[in-house]
């Protein structure tokens, strides 16, 4: 039977008791696990992003009579120069602050991730790229399993979700990330009887409560050590509510999370890998690739936006060579479009990796070539065939980032040496 | 007053949203097998209690404006709010909720394509008896078909206009076939992930060719709506040819057939998913979790015989639903208290229990956005994660921090309801704790309130005193891990 995720964190529970119940001593750790200052930001595109819309194959004339209405014209596309193929590639037409990124060499391009037998599923492709396990993709994510190789006692900020969901990529068995959704100013304590004396009673009495960790109960040790994680985390999660951005950022959800991680990252709590993701990306229908302000453009528009905006803040504080942001999505889409003017489920995708650090103003992998009966399709020529197996970008994460062995996190040797984008 | 059984309480929970003190006294005069018809027996015609919304005695609602709850959302979001702590049928809100999980439909995706979030909401949340064109939302479908044939709950929701909109089968046609809604109906709202192959959604999207939407009224004018309309020009005819069963004599192919018959299609897919094994146990599973506990895992005896009772009585929920609540897994007092609750049943049986009068259901809704569930907004088709998934740090300071404003709201009314009862420290921690449904405490955490009732000075019971403190546990105790359990 499919373990769920739900399923699946319930098998933890008594483990969580276990972790929660030694003191944390949050400065010290952070100290401790701050000899590199370096973090990962994972952005996730939910809802399988259609790569073919953001990395344009401007030539390919099967690009254009296979999407009659969805292919983004030639003429508009950003261009980016070739692949080692000769696949000449453009980014979408919204995506112009990512062009100045790469132009300042802090941009990567892998084309065509995935990994044979792609699911067409979202959750069942969400797992396994959050697993990094095409086949058991029911435990723990590869950042979670990452966070479990930090020194114990583990700083209970070392992952830090954006969302109200901690997602499967950041669980692991010992480490516990919490989730801190936007505005951050909302991860406070209240009290019927306000902030003075009597809030401070009322504080007292709600972490003795928390302290309760029956073990023969483990979903309520559970849940109290879920409190006390929220007790302990509050005061420095404030500091980041009150950070203030050398930019503006945007209104929107993606724009407002990359502000909360500039802060975090900024005040320097220690925090080793982040959590954001934007939605809207499952474009069956109303994908209107061409229109200038609706369905994909506005996607791309929010994305360009946001990772601009947080690449000038990181840039302008000094902070650009501590970050990588690592861009995936569960799926590429269908190449075909589908009627509805979108597209549906398909296989191949594409990563991006950014940040001061990254051997930028390169495209890794090479293009599909879209012409039926070509070898880098699959499913009779309907969708884009992987050539990079995602968890080989994991593992130059793991190894050249994050600077611990992949092997084990990976249960396996992905390592692939062209792949040298950190 | 009466004071209910804790296997009542325990009923009341899971099929309700817990019980307000006039609620326990009406109970307890059940045999329990009594209640379980009564709970299980409303007739949705007779449930209506819309007309108290914004009257005394109740809980309140804030109005901006006016108070449009078939066309604004963050209205239509109190109004079902308001039903979950009122209604005289709490089953039929469950499981309402139930089925808002398992169908999980966003309105904001909606309100994109329409470009209007008031009709979106009117395609999830219209009320027909008060809307202009008598559109029936999403959830008023969910309320009057509650516990349904669940086949016939899966042939209206394949013809429902939100969800026609949601998964794109408005768009589906003939040559240009739409995969969406055909395999979340296999993966997500039958029989699972497992059961089926590429091919199979392939097929499923042709199904459903033609299962598209009409404009009805005239555009712009509050009579404009949709409905949906087989449209026989855009059936694909076609074999469709299946790793299942279809049909009972084993065949796995939907025959080609006419277009004006074609709508057919749709209907024998529905019904060979619908009475398909794994359906009935993947529909166990989920009854185990909603309402017997997500701290064992489902029960083989109890999957066998719910999915039994599933299929002989081709598929009657009420039948089921019954079944699962007089099962000896769902009575037993170890089941007690091992769900995790949802926000909304959350905040719901806390209005109930702390007390309500006075405070808006309006509060609850950006608290329960940071609970992580905001009505009408699901984050995927795949529904909301439950069970611990809902305890994130953040999750469980929204929650603590509703129940702060609660209490804060309630606190003058818990001042006056404790007066004769807060002689000591003690005495006020045993009636605010008799107050709510909780597992017995233990002597820790009996101590740790009664040292939070007495930390500021001697206890004189003055009203300060009882004001402050009556509130004060009243947050701690509804904040508590404990509490977070059904």
């Amino acid at each position: 039977m499919k373990v769920t995720r739900r399923e699946f964190v319930r098998g933890g529970v008594t483990a969580f008791t276990v972790s929660f119940a030694a003191p944390a001593f949050l400065s010290e750790l952070a100290r401790a696990q701050g000899a590199s200052r370096r973090n990962l930001v994972v952005l996730y595109l939910n809802g399988g992003n259609d790569a073919l819309s953001t990395l344009v194959p401007y030539t390919d004339g099967f690009y254009y009579s296979r999407r009659p209405t969805q292919a983004i014209l030639a003429g508009s596309v950003i261009q980016i120069g070739t692949d080692t193929a000769g696949n000449q590639l453009g980014l979408h037409p919204r995506l112009t602050g990512l062009k100045q990124i790469w132009d300042q060499g802090d941009l990567a391009i892998i084309q065509r991730t995935g990994y044979q037998n792609s699911s067409r599923s979202h959750f069942q492709g969400t797992d396994i790229w959050s697993t990094a396990n095409t086949q058991n993709y029911t435990g723990t994510g590869w950042l979670g399993r990452y966070l479990d190789t930090l020194p114990s006692p583990v700083d209970p900020l070392a992952g830090w979700a954006t969302t109200r969901e901690v997602p499967r990529m950041l669980m692991g068995n010992r480490v516990s990330v919490p989730a801190i959704p936007i505005p951050v100013s909302n991860y406070a304590f209240q009290s019927p009887n306000g902030t003075g004396t009597e809030g401070t009673y009322s504080r007292t009495a709600m972490a003795q409560l928390a302290s309760h960790l029956p073990p023969d109960r483990p979903h309520v040790s559970f849940v109290n050590g879920t409190m006390q994680a929220a007790l302990n985390t509050l005061d420095k999660v404030g500091a980041v509510a009150a950070y203030k951005a050398s930019v503006t950022y945007g209104n929107d959800g993606l724009s407002q999370a990359l502000s909360a991680v500039a802060g975090a990252i900024y005040n320097q709590l220690g925090t080793k890998v982040f959590w954001v993701t934007t939605g809207g990306y499952d474009t069956h229908a109303n994908q209107n690739a061409n229109s200038a302000n609706a369905g994909y453009s506005n996607l791309m528009g929010v994305l360009n936006n946001g990772v601009t905006t947080f690449y000038n803040d990181l840039r302008n504080q000094g902070l650009l060579q501590d970050t990588l942001i690592v861009q995936f999505s569960e799926f590429g889409r269908r190449i075909s479009e589908n009627g509805s003017t979108g597209t549906d489920h398909g296989a191949g995708g594409l990563m991006m990796a950014i940040g001061g650090a990254v051997n930028g103003q390169q495209l890794f992998g090479t293009a599909a070539r879209l012409q039926p009966g070509h070898p880098t399709l699959e499913n009779n020529s309907a969708d884009v065939r992987f050539e990079t197996d995602f968890r080989s970008v994991y593992a130059r994460i793991l190894d050249n980032w994050l600077g611990v062995d992949s092997v084990p996190i990976l249960n396996g040797n992905f390592r692939n040496p062209a792949l040298t984008f950190i | 007053m009466a004071k209910p059984t804790p296997l009542m309480e325990h009923l009341l929970r899971r099929a309700g949203f817990g019980m307000t003190p006039a609620e326990r006294d009406k109970w307890s005069r059940y045999p329990y097998s009594l209640a379980v018809l009564a709970l299980t027996s409303f007739n949705p015609e007779k449930t209506d209690i819309d007309q108290y919304i914004g009257t005394p005695g109740y809980v309140g609602i804030t109005t901006r404006g006016s108070f449009q709850p078939n066309s604004v959302i963050n209205d239509a979001r109190q109004r079902w709010l308001f039903r979950m702590v009122h209604s005289p049928a709490p089953l039929q809100e469950k499981m309402a909720f139930f089925w808002h999980h398992h169908f999980a439909t966003a309105q904001s995706k909606i309100a994109g394509i329409l470009g209007s979030s008031a009709d979106a909401t009117r395609t999830m949340a219209a009320k027909p008896q008060s809307d202009p064109a008598g559109a029936k939302g999403q959830i008023e479908l969910f309320r009057e078909m509650a516990l349904p044939k669940f086949r016939d709950l899966l042939v209206a929701v394949a013809k429902d206009v939100a969800m026609l909109y949601w998964l794109d089968g408005y768009l589906n046609r003939r040559g240009q076939p739409q995969e969406n809604f055909g395999r979340e109906l296999m993966e997500l709202f039958t029989f699972g992930v497992e059961n089926y192959i590429e091919t199979d959604v392939y097929a499923a999207a042709r199904v459903f060719t033609g299962w598209n939407l009409v404009s009805t009224g005239t555009r712009g004018t509050p009579q404009g709506y949709w409905a949906f309309n087989y449209n026989a020009n855009q059936h694909d005819t076609g074999v469709k040819e299946f790793s299942f069963a279809i049909y009972p004599d084993g065949s796995h192919r939907i025959e080609a057939r006419s277009a004006a018959q074609g709508m057919q299609d749709g209907i024998d897919l529905i019904n060979a998913l619908a009475i398909h094994p794994e359906t009935a146990r993947r529909l166990a599973r989920r009854l185990w979790v909603w309402f017997v506990s997500e701290t064992d895992a489902p029960d083989a005896d109890f999957v066998n015989q719910i999915a039994d009772t599933y299929l002989k009585s081709d598929t009657d929920m009420r039948v089921v639903v019954r079944a699962v609540l007089l099962s000896s897994h769902f009575t037993n007092p170890s089941r007690y208290y091992q769900r995790y609750s949802w926000p909304g049943e959350f905040v719901a049986r806390a209005m109930k229990e702390v007390g309500h009068i006075g405070f808006s259901v309006d509060t609850a809704i950006p608290a329960m956005l940071n609970m992580g569930q905001q009505l009408f907004e699901p984050p995927d088709v795949n529904g909301w994660d439950l069970g611990p998934s809902w305890f994130t740090t953040g999750g469980m300071l929204a929650r603590m921090n509703f129940a702060s404003q609660l209490a804060q709201n309630q606190r003058f009314a818990l001042r006056d309801a404790a007066r004769s009862s807060a002689g000591t420290p003690e005495s006020l921690v045993t009636f605010v704790t008799e107050r709510l449904s909780l597992p017995q405490l233990s002597g820790g955490e009996r101590g740790t309130l009664t040292d939070y009732v007495r930390a500021g000075g001697a206890w004189t019971a003055s009203d300060a005193q009882i004001l402050n403190k009556a509130g004060g546990l009243a947050h701690l105790l509804t904040g508590s891990g404990e509490y977070q359990f059904v």
